[in-house]
Formats: C-alpha cells, sequence, structure tokens
C-alpha cells in the first residue's frame, strides 16, 4: 500500500471582508482528503465550489482557519496548517511544488533560468539544471530562441509551457496541478498528460483541478468532489 | 529570544513627541531570510529600521544581535566601537538615496574598496581586483572605476551602494527603499540584481511597494501607525489578507 | 629681561602645557587640546612650537632654531634672539651642541640623540583635515581608529597617478595606534621619525593641539603592501659639500636659469664642508 503523502482533517477556511463590513464568507467545511504516493486526485464541483480554495490553502498560500494540513516531509507527516513561515518554505522546497493557473512573471529573468531556478536552489549544479531545463522546454514545444527572453511578451499558453516546466523539473514528491492544461493545444496536452503520468510512476502525489474531461479522464486515479457552502452569486 | 534568530526585538516604543513612531514592535529575523517591511508613508517602516541598525535609539524595548559566535549582543547598549564595527563589516545598509552612502569625491573603486580598507586590507592590487568584480556584479562597466560617482546615472550610484555594501560580505543587510525615486526599468533592473546577489543573507527590506515585498521577500510585516499589524509569510499575507488593514492595502494596488 | 618671567610664559601657563605634554607623550600621536595663549607674533608663524619650546626650557639648555633646515631666515633668526633674551639660555647653530631645536618643516640630517628634544612648529595637526572636514568626525575616527579613509586618499593617488602623490606632511601611524601628521616636513624625513632616541613634540598654536611621540617609538608611514613607501634620494649630490643623502633645495643663483642644489640642513652642509667635502660648485658662496 502506498503511503499517504498528504491528508487533510477537517479542513475549514472561510473569508472575512473587512473592506465590505466585515461579511463573512464560508468556503471549505470539514474537508478530509487523502493523497497516496503515485495517485492523482482531481478536485471536482462547480463554480465557487473552493476547488481553488482548497488548492491554495494545501500549498499554505491561504491560512486554514480550523483542522490539519498532513505533508509527508523529511519521512513524517507535518502539519502545514500550524507550521511557522521557514517551515512553509523549507517544505515548499523540499516536497511541496505548485503550477499556478498563470505564471507571475520576473522582469528581466529569461525563460531558461526561470525554469533552471528551482532545481539550482535544490543543489543541483548550474550546467546540469540548465540543460535539464532546456530539455524540458523542448519538450513543451519551447524553442531554443525564446530560452533566453524573459516570459513577459510570450502568448498565454507559452507562458503556461514555461510555469509547468518549473512547476515538474524539480520533481517535487507532490504536486498540486491547478489547470494544468487550461491554455494549451491539444499537442502540449498530451505532453502534460504525459508528464503527469511520468511523475505518477515515480511515486509523486498529485492533486489537480482540472476542467477539460479528456484531460481528466487521462490522469485521474480518483475525483474529490466538492460543493459550495453557499448559493453562488 | 529564539534559539536561532539572527535579529530580535521586543516591544519597541518610539515617539516623536506626541507622535507615536513605534508602539510595542516585535520583530523577528532568520539567517539567510529577507523580511520586507510595508505600509505606507508615516507608518513608523522606516524608524523602525533605525532602531533596528542601532542608529536610533527606542524609548523602550530592545534589539539582540547573534554574532556568528552565537552570542547575543544588546544592540543599543554595545560600545560605539563595536557597533561601528558591527556596522563596517557584518552588517549592511543600502539607503534609499545613494549619495547618503558614497563619497562622491572618490572613485568608485575607492568607494567599494573602502571598506575593505576600514577591516585592514592593505594590498592595493586585491583591493582593485575585487573592486573589479563587483563592479562587474552589480553590471557596471569595469572601465568605469576611476571614474567619479558624480558623473553616474540613478540606477548606476543605487548599483555602487549595493557593491559598497556587500563588499565585505555582511549577514544582514538593512535596505530603505532601494528602489525608490527610480525609473520603472532601473527598478526591475535593481530589483533583478538583489535577487541574485542577495541569497543567503538575512536582509530587513523597507518598501511601500508590495510588489517588491513579494518579489524579494520571504516574510512580510505590515505597518500601520506605529504598530506591526499583521505578519507572515509573504504570499500567505498578501493572497489572503487577514487584518482590514492589510487587506486595504493589498486591495489598494494597482495591477500593470 | 625685564618684566618678562624665563621664556616668556607666566608658570601656570608652562605648568598647563607640560601637564598637556606629558598627556601626549603617555598617548603617543594623540592630539591633546591646551590653552594656546596669546604670544608675540601671529598665528602661521610658530606660536604652538615657541609655547612648547619656552615650557620645555631650562637655563640650563642650549637653543638652535631652524626654519626649512636654514639657521639663518629671518623667523629662525627671530626666535633665536627671542629666547636668548627671555630666557637667557645659550643658542647654537650646531645640532651637535643643542639640547633643544625648534623647527620648522624639517628634521636635521644628524641623527638626535636620546639626551635632546625636537619641537616641530605644526599648521595644521589633524592628518585627515583634508579628506574630512567635520572634527567631531575626525575625533571619532581617531577614538575608532577608524582610518579608512586615509586609505582610500592613498588608494585614489595611486589609482590616478600610479604612485602616491603625497610630497610632504605624509601620514604616519604612531606606535601601530593614532594616525598623526608629522607636520609638513618632506616625505623623505619621515624615516627619521622611527625609532628616534629624541623625544619630538609638536605643537600647533592656532589650532590649540600638542601632541608628541616619546624616544624609540615605532613610526610607519602609511602606504599599501604592494606599493610600500620608500624614502627618494635627490638624483645628484648637494653642490656645496656633495652629500649625496641630504634633503637639497634648489637655488636659483642668476636671471639665465642657473641653479644650484644645496642642502636644506645648513647646519649638515657647514659640517661636511668644515671637514673637507666639497660639491663641484664648492668654491662659490651659497646664495644667502
Amino acid at each position: 500500500m502506498a503511503p499517504v503523502m498528504l491528508r487533510t482533517e477537517g479542513l475549514a477556511k472561510g473569508f472575512t471582508l473587512h473592506l465590505r463590513g466585515g461579511i463573512r464568507l464560508p468556503v471549505l467545511a470539514g474537508v478530509t482528503l487523502q493523497v497516496h504516493a503515485g495517485e492523482c486526485v482531481v478536485l471536482s464541483g462547480p463554480s465557487g465550489s473552493g476547488k481553488s480554495t482548497l488548492m491554495r490553502s494545501l500549498f499554505g498560500n491561504y491560512r486554514a482557519e480550523s483542522g490539519r494540513i498532513l505533508v509527508r516531509h523529511g519521512g513524517e507527516l507535518v502539519d502545514l496548517a500550524a507550521a511557522d513561515p521557514r517551515a512553509i518554505l523549507a517544505i515548499r522546497h523540499d516536497t511541496l511544488g505548485y503550477v499556478s493557473q498563470f505564471l507571475r512573471v520576473v522582469p528581466r529573468v529569461p525563460a531558461l533560468d526561470v525554469v533552471a531556478e528551482t532545481l539550482i536552489a535544490r543543489g543541483t549544479a548550474i550546467d546540469t539544471a540548465l540543460e535539464r531545463a532546456t530539455d524540458l522546454l523542448l519538450r513543451l514545444n519551447i524553442p531554443h530562441r525564446l530560452h533566453g527572453l524573459p516570459p513577459a511578451t510570450f502568448s498565454g499558453g507559452e507562458q503556461q509551457r514555461v510555469n509547468l516546466a518549473r512547476g515538474f523539473i524539480a520533481g517535487h514528491p507532490i504536486l498540486l496541478l491547478d489547470e494544468p492544461t487550461a491554455s494549451l493545444d491539444a499537442g502540449n496536452r498530451t505532453v502534460v498528460v504525459d508528464m503527469i503520468r511520468e511523475a505518477k510512476s515515480r511515486g509523486t502525489a498529485i492533486v489537480a483541478i482540472c476542467h477539460d474531461t479528456d484531460v481528466r479522464d487521462a490522469i485521474a486515479d480518483r475525483l474529490f468532489p466538492l460543493t459550495p457552502l453557499q448559493d453562488a452569486a | 529570544m529564539s534559539e536561532a534568530t539572527l535579529l530580535s526585538a521586543r516591544g519597541l516604543t518610539l515617539r516623536f513627541g506626541a507622535i507615536p513612531a513605534l508602539v510595542g514592535v516585535d520583530v523577528d529575523l532568520w539567517p539567510g531570510e529577507m523580511l520586507a517591511v510595508v505600509g505606507e508613508s508615516g507608518s513608523g517602516k522606516t524608524t523602525l529600521l533605525n532602531v533596528l541598525s542601532g542608529r536610533l535609539a527606542p524609548d523602550a524595548g530592545a534589539v539582540w544581535y547573534r554574532d556568528p559566535a552565537g552570542r547575543l549582543h544588546d544592540v543599543h547598549t554595545m560600545p560605539a566601537p563595536a557597533l561601528r564595527t558591527l556596522h563596517r563589516s557584518d552588517w549592511g545598509f543600502v539607503q534609499q538615496d545613494p549619495k547618503q552612502n558614497l563619497r562622491m569625491n572618490v572613485s568608485a573603486g575607492g568607494n567599494v574598496g573602502e571598506r575593505l580598507m576600514a577591516q585592514g586590507a592593505r594590498h592595493y592590487g586585491n583591493i582593485r581586483a575585487q573592486a573589479l568584480d563587483w563592479l562587474t556584479q552589480v553590471e557596471i562597466d569595469a572601465d568605469r572605476i576611476d571614474d567619479l560617482p558624480r558623473t553616474f546615472s540613478g540606477g548606476m550610484l543605487q548599483r555602487l551602494q549595493i557593491a559598497r555594501t556587500l563588499v565585505t560580505h555582511p549577514r544582514l543587510v538593512f535596505m530603505d527603499e532601494p528602489t525608490g525615486g527610480l525609473d520603472v526599468s532601473v527598478q526591475a533592473r535593481l530589483l533583478d540584481l538583489i535577487r541574485s546577489l542577495v541569497t543567503r543573507i538575512a536582509a530587513v527590506l523597507v518598501t511601500h511597494d508590495i510588489a517588491v515585498a513579494r518579489l524579494l521577500a520571504h516574510r512580510i510585516a505590515v505597518m500601520q501607525r506605529g504598530r506591526v499589524v499583521e505578519t507572515g509569510l509573504t504570499d500567505q499575507v498578501l493572497d489572503d489578507p487577514q487584518h482590514p488593514y492589510t487587506q486595504l492595502l493589498v486591495s489598494s494596488v494597482l495591477n500593470a | 629681561m625685564k618684566g618678562y618671567n624665563f621664556a616668556y610664559l607666566d608658570e601656570q601657563t608652562k605648568r598647563m602645557i607640560r601637564r598637556a605634554l606629558l598627556k601626549a607623550v603617555a598617548i603617543p600621536g594623540h592630539q591633546v587640546p591646551f590653552g594656546s595663549r596669546e604670544m608675540p607674533l601671529p598665528y602661521g608663524w610658530g606660536t604652538g612650537g615657541i609655547q612648547v619650546t619656552a615650557s620645555v626650557l631650562g637655563s640650563n639648555d642650549v637653543l638652535k632654531v631652524i626654519d626649512q633646515g636654514a639657521d639663518d631666515t629671518t623667523n629662525a633668526v627671530s626666535i633665536r634672539r627671542f629666547f636668548a633674551r627671555t630666557a637667557g639660555v645659550r643658542t647654537t647653530t650646531r645640532t651637535a651642541e643643542a639640547t633643544v631645536i625648534q623647527t620648522r618643516h624639517r628634521i636635521p640630517e644628524k641623527t638626535l640623540r636620546d639626551d635632546q628634544i625636537i619641537v616641530y612648529q605644526v599648521p595644521q595637526p589633524e592628518p585627515l583635515s583634508r579628506l574630512e572636514s567635520s572634527r567631531i568626525e575626525t575625533r571619532r575616527m581617531h577614538s575608532l581608529a577608524d582610518y579608512g579613509l586615509m586609505h582610500v586618499k592613498l588608494y585614489e593617488d595611486l589609482a590616478r597617478y600610479g604612485q602616491i602623490s603625497i610630497s610632504y606632511d605624509y601620514p604616519v601611524l604612531v606606535n601601530h595606534r593614532y594616525l598623526m601628521s608629522p607636520s609638513p616636513i618632506p616625505a623623505f624625513d619621515n624615516q627619521k621619525m622611527h625609532m628616534m632616541p629624541a623625544l619630538q613634540l609638536f605643537g600647533a598654536g592656532r589650532e590649540k593641539r600638542i601632541y608628541a611621540i616619546p624616544p624609540w617609538t615605532e613610526v610607519r608611514s602609511l602606504d599599501f603592501d604592494d606599493h610600500p613607501f620608500r624614502t627618494i634620494n635627490a638624483d645628484r649630490p648637494c653642490g656645496l659639500c656633495g652629500a649625496r643623502d641630504a634633503y637639497l633645495d634648489e637655488v636659483v643663483i642668476d636671471d639665465h636659469g642657473g641653479r644650484l642644489f644645496v642642502c636644506s640642513d645648513t647646519d649638515h652642509c657647514a659640517e661636511r664642508r668644515e671637514a673637507g667635502h666639497r660639491g663641484d660648485e664648492g668654491v662659490r658662496e651659497a646664495a644667502e
């Protein structure tokens, strides 16, 4: 039985909008999710059901209000919800990877360096890292001539592929993917599906949000449904 | 003070007459991490920086620094020579106006080499070689090494200040709005430089620009009227702000 | 001389100056403030040196006064006569005979002995004055031994000229601690200060500072490891006595560009000539 890599217990998350007179928006309540090594769980549910909120909470980007988020880090299950900032950064560095829906663009840094950065930060030699980054970008159909350019001027699809390369290159044991194929054409969708399958076979635990039913069927071992806590606005 | 922190402050309080500049501020900084202090003008962030670096004494509270040997020093009661030595070696301070921190009638190379000479470096060739190396790292043309800073642009002056500050490999750098007053493209270059050079160095970065904080800092502290209202992981505080003022600050930022 | 105390200054003033001198000797190279008195000559004419000399002179002392090495300039003559009148001490032009030597801007060529005192006239006692205009800041730099700025100046010289351009008043580090102005003596003379057997006293009347170097003290001229300080000898001998290792003055002797290079130290030159040494121009009289 593959080990549990990620488990939430009674996870609850809401927002208090102080700028709107302090109204409270509950989004998640009592979420209990479990993901094993090599497994891909796809979050499903209509808009507003909290899929993104759950994903961001799993990454520590949103602060859980109650409950635990247990992550297998360094061989042990560590509660991300109770961890201090340095611990969260350490978990993100070694264990937990995240591919957001849009690339956050940093001016001046070439695409190749954007991808290689994560690998170099984990101790890989610069030459090796740049080589692997190059291979990955080419696999995602980003041609050589774009590697030295900052992604700010790339198309949405190109930016997303840089984002994917950056997320996959380091080989984190747990990956969170938010709409990994959203702006991609059929060819690139296939590449990404293959990359996800390879990651799974390496034992990576994956949580994904994916609206494309074909891709979802290709990667998901399980669906995790979420229902909105309140009627959609 | 927690075991591993590099710099810690508790209960910092300071009034300028009737104006409360700092009200019960606590700060912790760990080795190798960058802490951004954000807030609007008058929030007390520059005052906090000056108190943390020993340049301004608080009315109440204390600041402790842990030296490489692990010993704790109270920054405001340590002897003046020791604090001065600290500022010249282990610590660095990047001012908003680089002219405050540069000798305008000394060449670029002399400016970068000064801290080395203050520490006892006495080999002209080595000093010059290190100065050249740093000028290259901050993307200043090597053949400007003998030029006076008054011939430099604003962005170049700021990069020269950074070279001058980092040349002694400080463990802790204080930065006060390092990109303030610079053109957007110049800012981008400078931020890129700071990102690549200030790795594994602990830093306290004061800025009113949230985007700068997001780009550079591991943790962020939000100040309002002398108080730290929220502190935590940068992306968490900016994407899921809890305090009303933080929510206001984040929602006020224009996205290009 | 009627109406004046021995050596012009009243005893209380001498006591105050001697206390300053003691403190100065105890902290080699450190500038000690003192209450500079009104002297019968204006600031800039050696009032500091005169006050120090007046405070250390005793009736058995033999006084020599030189001005840029010469005993016979107007100022050297005036000061020597001043002390002859107000103290009644014996005066001399012979370095070997003197027990107290007051000097402006030179150190005699002859090595001084441990029973001699040399008193320097100092215009600007602060070695960092041209680099840092704030006295508060220079005092702080001295107290913290924070002399990076002076090394920056030397670095700048090397970068700009390929060599250190300071030819007089070359800054020195005294007893491994204090940065000191040796007074505007030529860099050529700096070496003589190092481990000198005589007591060296410095007086700045206008700036109201006294400092000192006790006998046998280390005095190092600032330099870089790869550009060490060097004493540069003149490329020719003295025209009168043929000395090859003395500091030379250039003297214009006629309207056709004729020049004569002679020892700046008049006593040294005279002594050598008495001993029979002659330079190429030895038959001519030195210009007065």
